[in-house]
């Protein structure tokens, strides 16, 4: 595929914990760590979808002045952005291997309408939403 | 006015922890021990936080889900009020109309048709974009000769 969206970024309180988090807890890959100065442009991806790279941004100069930067570690942290959904084949089965990792569940898994979704935070404060769906097949 | 992001995070754990058992009772010792902070500061930092005091934000967590209850399944309107915590049917009731401006019973046979049409929509997501709006205590809006419905809410906020 040669058109599409290749990279969505996520704001963390800190690169090496979220790094840590997404590899290790959750099975995500380093798709590229590089670094200019202070600057570092992280990003993962899920290992059935290569195509797709999940960005861990600190907010933070240069690109952003201190004080944006200190509002949006504020929202991250009050759990004010946008929802992220992680489509799974079996979300109990998920549940208790990420749980039994140390992951912070929000919810614990629950059938709705014959999909069964649960809940879990990053360390930063971002929400997952964990979807085990019937849709998925068509 | 700022609040510490660490600080935050923990009120997030509370806030998480309310939505995730709204049927428990959740004095404020309780939360304040999620987060770690003190008691004498949790209620004013959650407010400052999220906007709304931490009992009312259980009301409305409270309220989301006796109103999916009502349209997503049979059971009795008193089965539904005692699950999602209420000690009486009666303050059930009172607190729905007061905070929905509905009765319980009306929502339930108002929404079922209705309910089904967000069907791309993870069901979770749905769920929190139908909570209610509480930007006034209950009782002030008990008060309130006019009588609260969500219409009139708008003007509320000041």
């Amino acid at each position: 595929m040669s058109q599409g969206v290749e990279v969505v970024g996520l704001y963390v309180r800190d690169q090496d914990e979220a790094l840590a988090f997404y590899v290790e807890k959750l099975g995500f890959r380093v798709h590229t760590d590089v670094r200019n100065g202070d600057y570092r442009w992280l990003t993962v991806q899920h290992p059935d979808q290569p195509s797709f790279q999940l960005g861990l941004f600190t907010p933070g100069p240069p690109v952003l002045d201190a004080e944006t930067a200190k509002t949006l570690r504020a929202m991250v942290a009050k759990g004010a952005m946008p929802p992220l959904v992680l489509n799974v084949d079996d979300c109990r089965a998920a549940h208790d291997r990420l749980r039994a990792r140390g992951v912070e569940f929000t919810q614990e898994p629950v059938d709705r309408y014959g999909n069964v979704d649960a809940g879990f935070r990053d360390p930063s404060g971002n929400g997952w939403k964990m979807i085990q769906s019937q849709r998925r097949s068509h | 006015m700022n609040q510490d992001p660490e600080l935050l995070r923990r009120l997030l754990r509370a806030k998480d922890r309310m939505d995730a058992a709204s049927h428990e009772a959740w004095p404020v010792q309780r939360l304040a021990r999620v987060s770690a902070v003190s008691e004498a500061h949790f209620a004013r930092s959650f407010k400052q936080a999220f906007g709304i005091p931490p009992h009312r934000y259980l009301l409305t967590r409270r309220i989301e889900r006796a109103t999916a209850l009502l349209r997503d399944t049979d059971l009795t309107i008193t089965e539904i009020a005692f699950q999602t915590g209420w000690e009486s049917l009666g303050t059930f009731g009172r607190t729905f109309r007061d905070v929905t401006g509905k009765n319980p019973g009306a929502v339930r046979s108002g929404s079922r048709a209705a309910a089904h049409g967000l069907g791309h929509v993870p069901a979770c997501i749905v769920s929190a974009a139908h909570r209610p709006g509480l930007t006034t205590a209950v009782s002030e809006k008990r008060r309130r000769p006019t009588g609260g419905t969500n219409g009139s809410e708008a003007k509320e906020v000041s």
